[in-house]
């Protein structure tokens, strides 16, 4: 028996492109095998560990846990995407380098694309507490750092978006309502 | 793993939906956020002839409360879409406390609190929110009115529901508090966001003396399907600040009837049963005061 073939738009980091699969290719497949962005890994494959994460429509989610046939038309983000049109890291890869957030590597893509989804949440003044970082992170594992320098990383992120925008963050300024 | 091969209709409408599935009877499998049922493919735990794509359908999505106070969620709405609307919030806060501890940001971000009913996991919170407000699933089937099928009625065993294979579930509807009460809710997992070892959501209602009239409890992890066990006769008649709360957790280990697995022995689960429970009413305890307070 032959499969049925189904012809799919993807567009990932700005960049559209038609892949012809099987309606069970997972999205991660199709980023990674069908696209060549092999940024993206996948660990688990059933949703548990958190590698393959990536945004849809700005949005974190995990892409071994969805279709390639379902992506028409939502643009994805991969780590591949998250560095700015000039190759200058984004805030939550900065972040990363200086606090020591990775070892081997595997997970960081999906940590990446969860963290830096998760800073959106956030205006650049405001500060992210580590229970809040712990909280974002909480879903993607990494059987290297023990997190603590993934969660410095998380806080770091937010301080590079505010000296990238301009702003210090102050938690005094909001209490004195400046 | 990956997913055996399947057949895929994605289409455009409920009536469409409605159709397809009629048309394929048993080798039919509705796929809504995929959160559950793509793990389940990737594992090879199931096989469906063909899966019936619904993301597709426009006005599925939707949250409304209604006159009664009681809160419809659609069925492509998302658990982060539940979980930040203020309007559900307001009219029935235990959706949010349940739906904050459902897995983990991104599986939020794509799972649907109806597909989560349908799945009928007893290890799932919102089965046991459904089962405790004393909600209702409203299914279509085609040529047929939507019938609204009572939470008591829905789950028949673990990942087992009524839904049969030519049927859709439109929305959800958690029932409204009953005046005088409030809720909480708490579990304890290995991992924050994995599947609990034990949950409980509870509600209780207290008179305008402030003594308790009313209290219940629906637990996670716990049964094949979710229970709701009345824990009243333990404190009733007490003052909602000081109850014996303890008793109340003893009364429910008598109740409850925990099965061993991997994650935790029964006799493990019946302690977390005391445990939780008697931590969780002193909460909603106070959240029933607050409220009626603020009403008053």
């Amino acid at each position: 028996m032959t499969e049925e073939q189904f012809t799919v738009s993807l567009s990932v980091n700005g960049t559209t492109r038609p892949v012809t699969v099987p309606a069970r290719r997972l999205l991660s497949d199709a980023i990674r095998h069908d696209l060549e962005l092999t940024g993206t890994h996948v660990g688990c494959e059933h949703g548990v560990c958190g590698a393959c994460t990536v945004l849809l429509d700005g949005v974190a989610v995990r892409s071994c846990l969805m279709f390639a046939v379902q992506a028409e038309g939502q643009q994805i983000t991969t780590v591949e995407g998250l560095a700015g049109p000039d190759g200058r890291p984004h805030p939550v890869q900065q972040a990363f380098r200086e606090c020591h957030g990775l070892q081997c590597g595997f997970c960081t893509p999906g940590f990446l694309t969860t963290i830096a989804a998760a800073l959106e949440d956030y205006q650049p003044n405001e500060e992210i507490s580590a229970d809040e970082a712990r909280e974002i992170v909480g879903g993607n594992l990494c059987r290297c750092t023990g997190y603590q320098n993934i969660v410095k990383a998380v806080g770091r992120a937010q301080e590079i978006r505010a000296e990238r925008a301009g702003v210090v963050p102050d938690p005094a300024a909001a209490q004195d309502g400046l | 793993m990956k997913p055996p091969a399947f057949g895929y209709a994605a289409p455009h409408s409920v009536e469409e939906a409605l159709a397809v599935l009629a048309d394929l009877g048993y080798d039919g499998k509705v796929l809504a956020g995929g959160q559950s049922l793509i793990p389940l493919l990737s594992m090879r735990l199931t096989a469906p002839h063909t899966l019936v794509d619904i993301n597709r359908i426009t006005g599925l999505a939707d949250i409304s409360v209604a006159a009664d106070g009681s809160v419809v969620v659609g069925a492509l709405v998302r658990h982060a879409e539940l979980l930040a609307d203020e309007s559900a919030f307001q009219a029935l806060p235990l959706l949010r406390r349940a739906t904050s501890n459902v897995a983990h940001p991104a599986i939020r971000n794509r799972g649907t609190t109806c597909g989560s009913v349908a799945h009928a996991d007893p290890s799932g919170e919102m089965t046991a929110i459904l089962a405790i407000t004393g909600g209702s699933v409203q299914i279509a089937a085609a040529g047929a009115p939507i019938k609204d099928v009572p939470v008591a009625d829905f789950f028949l065993g673990p990942l087992e529901s009524c839904l049969g294979s030519a049927e859709l579930a439109v929305s959800v509807t958690f029932g409204a508090p009953a005046p005088r009460s409030g809720s909480a809710f708490l579990e304890l997992s290995r991992r924050r966001g994995d599947y609990a070892m034990c949950g409980v959501a509870v509600t209780v209602r207290i008179d305008e003396n402030g003594t308790v009239t009313d209290v219940r409890a629906s637990y996670l992890s716990v049964g094949p399907v979710p229970e709701v066990h009345d824990l009243t006769a333990a404190v009733e008649g007490q003052a909602a600040t000081s109850a014996d709360w303890r008793a109340a957790g003893e009364l429910a280990t008598t109740l409850v009837e925990p099965e061993s697995d991997l994650h935790a022995s029964a006799d493990y689960r019946r302690r977390l049963v005391a445990v939780l429970t008697e931590r969780a009413l002193p909460r909603a305890a106070a959240d029933a005061v607050a409220g009626s307070e603020a009403a008053a």
